[in-house]
């Protein structure tokens, strides 16, 4: 695949994922990212690589996290409610310190929810989600091109910091057809500054003593060391890692901070404000986890409004809440359970906090 | 002086913690006796369950994972699938495989994964203080069932071979007990049967279950516990091979 082709965020993800190395992929069919395990079962087997499909995402996040103790690159996909049922297996891979991918194409919910593009699945993903004191690495993309990219780096930080990554999409980016660029071969070349090598993984322990990939610390104080262990390689995460786009906001009145799909409705009402003569910006963390705080924290330095737009009912907008610290008003607005935002509709948000600034308690 | 009995080099040596008289301690020998037999230490993969075993990584010296409980025929199914060349077995217990993992092996078998199964049988949950498993035979007192197992309510002893017979994928189920050095020899010949046919690339998950004792939660003596198996245990749970 050369060149630029109009593929679904779906697909154009999975092909990115096995450009990138990907040697094992498991999955459960669910809506609305059903085109993913059909793209790999065809794709996989083109390229002689793993395609499973499991009997549930229980398993499939343990087929992950058995292709993955062995060293190999692996990922699956689901939505919601099926990223839910594996959140047993991606608190065992935290702990276990085992590298893999998972992509999430939030749907509506809660329970069974619909099909509908949502963004409820924000503290799942950057707050735990299983049980025990951990993070995953979360991508939010706003486009197909950029989700595209995303996944190659992806699978480099989960093997730079032994740590699963997610991917936060939602109905519309899994769906969306948008032309695209897919990098061959994009895997980063184990060479300084490459990747360690995997000297942990289970090979057999042909010539060497054996490796135990383990979650249970049952010796005093063992678990505790292994969290401060797994804390310190987080704040270097939180150094390093750290990504967001910032879209007109140095000399805004108003900044809006939205992710993913949102704020891709979120710069059209941006620009539709700016040619009204109202000075607004967009702040878009691209990581979830870590977030953004300090750029938020910057900009909140300025006198000015914050507005948070989700597709929830209100999640993202608590670590907006924390980076501010109070300096300056912060408003949410969103809707949930599959409502999409329209450019009119944050455009009036904008619009009227402009007017008459509110002041939350 | 000629040495005629040692420790298999699989199997470290380190103090047990296993309770005196479990199973547990028999059918780690047995499985490193096998991999030493046939030299497979240095490509073979373990996988510990979560239950008394789950420090079996501690006395079997080969590269071992200990995952999620019941989890481990699809985590083995992620590893076999990715290494062809490397033979990988479970290690499970009756709440591991028979209760939380129920699913998870009933589909590995199903997908014809070419896995080795150790499934130990002792008809309690031995970790968590001795509650009812599938297992539990009818009247059997548990923590769990202090007036003894009643089919009314608590459902009847779960037979796993006999429910993975019927599946095409599964190509070698035997149940064996380690109740008398006769009935270990045998244990032993199956476990090995199990690992020969991963090795020859067999095209199916075998399974080999093992009627296991548990002294302390049957409130036996171990000699008692043995007999136990074979007076009692092998009527819901005959002995020998069903397929394979």
């Amino acid at each position: 695949m050369s060149g630029k082709v109009l593929m679904c965020g779906n697909e154009a993800m999975a092909e990115s994922a096995i450009q990138a190395g990907l040697d094992a992929y498991f999955g459960y069919p669910i809506t609305p990212q059903n085109e993913v395990t059909a793209y790999m079962s065809k794709r996989m087997a083109e390229e002689g690589r793993v395609f499973v499909q499991s009997e549930s995402e229980l398993a499939a996040v343990n087929m992950v996290f058995g292709a993955s103790a062995t060293g190999k690159r692996t990922m699956t996909s689901s939505s919601s409610p099926g990223i839910s049922l594996m959140q047993e297996g991606i608190s065992y891979l935290a702990g276990a310190e085992l590298p893999c991918v998972i992509v999430n194409v939030m749907r509506g919910g809660p329970g069974l929810g619909n099909i509908a593009p949502s963004q409820g699945d924000y503290f799942q993903a950057v707050k735990g989600g299983g049980h025990g004191d951990y993070h995953c690495i979360v991508f939010g993309p706003s486009g197909v091109q950029e989700w595209v990219d995303i996944m190659p780096l992806a699978f480099d930080l989960a093997d730079l910091y032994r740590i699963p990554v997610m991917i936060l999409a939602d109905g519309i980016l899994g769906q969306m057809m948008e032309p695209v660029v897919i990098p061959k071969d994009a895997r980063r070349k184990t060479q300084d500054p490459g990747l360690p090598k995997k000297d942990w993984a289970l090979t057999g322990a042909e010539g060497r003593k054996q490796n135990i990939v383990r979650s249970l610390w049952l010796a005093d104080g063992a678990i505790e060391r292994h969290n401060y262990d797994l804390q310190a390689r987080y704040r270097q995460i939180e150094k390093n890692e750290t990504l967001c786009e910032q879209y007109k906001v140095d000399d805004a009145d108003i900044v809006i901070v939205a992710y993913g799909i949102a704020a891709r409705i979120v710069r059209g009402a941006v620009d539709k404000a700016r040619k009204e003569g109202i000075k607004a910006g967009l702040i878009r963390p691209i990581t979830l986890w870590p977030f953004p705080t300090e750029q938020i924290s910057r900009a909140a330095d300025e006198p000015r409004i914050f507005l948070v737009v989700e597709m929830s009912c209100g999640q993202m907008v608590e670590d907006v809440r924390l980076a501010v610290a109070g300096k300056t008003p912060v408003v949410f607005w969103g809707r949930p359970g599959g409502g999409i935002p329209t450019v009119e509709q944050v455009f009036g948000q904008i619009r009227e906090l402009t007017i008459k600034p509110k002041r939350e308690k | 002086m000629q040495k005629v009995f040692t420790r298999p080099k699989t199997l470290k040596d380190c103090p047990t913690h296993y309770c005196p008289g479990c199973g547990h301690g028999i059918a780690h020998r047995l499985i490193t006796e096998v991999i030493d037999e046939l030299g497979v230490s240095g490509k073979t993969i373990g996988i510990a369950p979560v239950g008394c075993a789950v420090l079996a990584y501690d006395y079997i010296d080969v590269d071992m994972i200990e995952v999620a409980h019941g989890r481990a025929p699809a985590v083995a199914t992620g590893m076999k699938r990715t290494n062809p060349d490397k033979i990988v077995f479970s290690y499970q217990g009756d709440g591991d495989l028979a209760a939380i993992g129920t699913a998870e092996i009933i589909h590995a078998a199903h997908r014809a994964e070419q896995l080795t199964v150790v499934f130990i049988n002792n008809a309690v949950f031995g970790m968590t203080g001795g509650q009812m498993a599938p297992t539990t035979m009818l009247g059997q007192i548990t923590a769990t069932t202090q007036q003894g197992r009643q089919a009314d309510g608590q459902g009847y002893p779960l037979q796993v071979c006999e429910l993975l017979n019927i599946l095409p994928g599964a190509i070698y189920i035997e149940r064996c007990g380690l109740c008398s050095p006769a009935h270990i020899r045998k244990a032993k010949a199956a476990l090995k049967h199990a690992f020969e046919l991963q090795m020859n690339n067999a095209k199916g998950l075998s399974l080999v279950e093992l009627l296991s004792p548990c002294p302390t939660y049957w409130r036996l003596s171990p000699p008692d516990a043995m007999l136990w198996i074979q007076n009692e245990m092998t009527k819901v749970f005959p002995l020998g091979k069903l397929k394979g």
